[in-house]
């Protein structure tokens, strides 16, 4: 069966609506959240019309089949990030994922391989997203270790050469985007991760950008911890995934407590469950999170390589398309080397809010402003960029219109 | 909805040859603000005179909306008292929260009037209200001197 962005449109309900009195929606934003399959609001609305209960609580037939369906959403979660089951972790989101490693490394006593005080030092870079840099300025902040950061390139590339002077014996924790959701770079990890683990510190990765878009497989990488978003995987909202090594799992100290999460409690004193438990306090986000094992279904049977492909002959078309107006500059990767499908371009005269605002009135959604990565866009010098991000059900017809909307737009504002 | 509507060409007027967009080297209040959701930014110094504003200039990046909206309330707002350009500041927020249904008095907003449309486009709003919100602070701040 041949991959058809079309044919794959139609497993996703939103796209029978029309944008803007009846214009046809060219959904290009993907990189803040992804339109949602039939069968993933399926699994969620049928999970609260059939089989609601609360998880891992209850003596009831209800509360069985509760927890059947969300601890077979983390088996299928695991599989799909090449985890083991226990190692996989139900949060809110990336962004909570991202602080509990660091608010729980905050908890972390003397003695504990977590722990941080002055003199230790925590490294990330230039590009990331606010969810993987102030959890981590803020946990510096806290405790006294120094925050360090890879430059990044007027290309946007991370500057591979600070290896050295960066990651080194005070090193505690490298937390890094695997992909930019700005710039569209995908960042080499190998390097890194050998670098990190040679003075023994651990490697945090923001995979929102990439756990959607390519196969990732958490024991090729060989990283320490991930963090990823239901909703920019075709899931719903309201869940995340934090991935552990589960030796890290054991010695990292909580970071919400309370039901559920516990081996035994006396009025003064508790002890921990462990992993995943640990880590999910209180009654779960049970429908987001099967919904979320339905997403992984649904993007496994397609295909994750398949997928991959067609957003890098999406976004090489895109990009080439983009270059070919003289008035645009794209802020980011030009070549398609370790490259995704975020696209961020300026448009000479015409402000990004404008230009969103025109192209939505086209049917056309892209994001605008500084994406949530704040001292990127600074530090390249542009306040604000218009961003597209491809997924598997756009096509080539969506770069068109999205050409032919900067293009209008450029006359409009002219 | 029409984009027009929006994009008046009183605004893009204002957008491409603003009024004021030149921080005097003296002023009595200086103030800076940025919209976090989109980073636009403003810095503003305000001049006043036995309760009366004076001078009003200023320089930043932003949107046609959110440069024209500063570029027209710095020109409306001088030669009027604290008191009248919040009165006035007052009846613009107004004009913005209307979703639509009002059309501004154009004897008290002048050009102001051309930023209905914005009032249909809830992400906007805070783009048009930067320079006013900036101005309110900068005549507080004044005013307190
Ligand atoms: C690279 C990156 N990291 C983290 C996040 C935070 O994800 P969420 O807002 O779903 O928690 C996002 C999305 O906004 C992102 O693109």
């Amino acid at each position: 069966m041949t991959f058809n962005p079309i044919e794959v449109r139609k497993d996703f309900p939103i796209f029978t609506r029309t944008i803007r009195d009846g214009k046809r929606l060219v959904y290009l934003d993907s990189g803040a959240t992804a339109q949602k399959p039939q069968s993933v609001i399926d699994a969620e609305v049928d999970f609260y019309r059939l089989h609601n209960a609360a998880a891992h609580r209850g003596a009831h037939q209800l509360a069985e089949e509760a927890t059947d369906l969300f601890e077979g959403a983390r088996a299928k979660v695991a599989a799909f990030i090449g985890a083991a089951v226990d190692e996989v972790v139900f949060t809110k989101s990336a962004t909570e994922s991202l602080n509990l490693v660091a608010y729980a490394m905050g908890n972390a006593p003397v003695g504990n391989r977590f722990h941080l005080s002055t003199g230790d030092e925590i490294v990330v870079s230039q590009m990331e997203h606010h969810a993987n840099l102030i959890p981590w300025q803020q946990l510096a902040a806290r405790t006294g270790a120094v925050l360090r950061w890879f430059d990044v390139t007027p290309e946007g590339r991370l500057d591979l050469s600070q290896i050295p002077q960066l990651i080194t014996d005070r090193t505690k924790v490298v937390a890094l985007t695997h992909q930019s959701n700005v710039l569209g770079t995908i960042n080499p990890l190998s390097e890194i991760v050998a670098a990190a683990h040679a003075v023994g510190a651990v490697v945090v990765l923001d995979a929102c950008q990439s756990v959607p878009h390519m196969k990732v497989d958490v024991t090729e990488l060989d990283i320490d911890f991930l963090a990823f978003s239901g909703h920019k995987t075709v899931g719903p909202t309201g869940v995340g995934v934090m991935w552990g090594r589960s030796a890290l799992l054991e010695e990292l100290p909580p970071f919400l407590t309370g039901g559920s999460m516990i081996a035994d409690v006396s009025m003064t004193t508790a002890t921990w469950a462990p992993a995943p438990a640990k880590f999910e306090a209180g009654v779960p986000n049970m429908a987001q999170a099967i919904g979320l094992g339905a997403a992984v279904d649904y993007l496994s049977a397609i295909g994750m390589d398949v997928i991959a492909q067609h957003e890098h002959a999406l976004t090489q078309d895109l990009l080439a398309k983009l270059l070919d107006i003289n008035e645009v500059a794209v802020v980011g990767p030009l070549n398609m080397g370790n490259r995704g499908g975020a696209i961020s371009f300026t448009v000479a005269g015409i402000h990004p809010h404008d230009l969103g605002q025109f192209l939505d009135s086209q049917g056309i959604a892209v994001r605008t402003g500084h994406h949530c990565a704040w001292p990127l866009t600074r530090s390249l010098g542009v306040p604000a960029t218009t961003r597209a991000s491809l997924y598997l059900y756009n096509s080539v017809e969506d770069n068109d219109a999205l050409i032919d909307g900067v293009k209008s737009a450029m006359r409009y504002f002219k | 909805m029409n984009l027009d509507t929006l994009y008046q060409e009183v605004i893009l007027d204002h957008y491409k040859n603003p009024l004021n967009k030149k921080l005097s080297p003296t002023f009595d209040a200086q103030v800076h603000h940025i919209n976090p959701s989109c980073g636009d930014e403003i810095t503003l110094n305000l001049t006043a005179v036995d309760g009366v504003i004076t001078a009003i200039t200023w320089d930043g990046v932003g949107c046609s909306i959110s440069q024209a909206s500063v570029s027209i309330a710095s020109d409306l707002l001088v030669g009027k008292s604290f008191e009248q350009a919040e009165a006035i500041s007052d009846d613009f927020v107004e004009l913005m929260q209307s979703k639509g249904k009002k059309v501004g008095d154009e004897a008290v907003l002048e050009d102001a009037v051309a930023l209905a449309g914005v009032s249909q486009y809830p992400a906007r709003i805070k783009c048009a209200l930067l320079g006013w919100m900036a101005i309110k602070d900068a005549s507080i701040q004044a005013q307190t001197k």
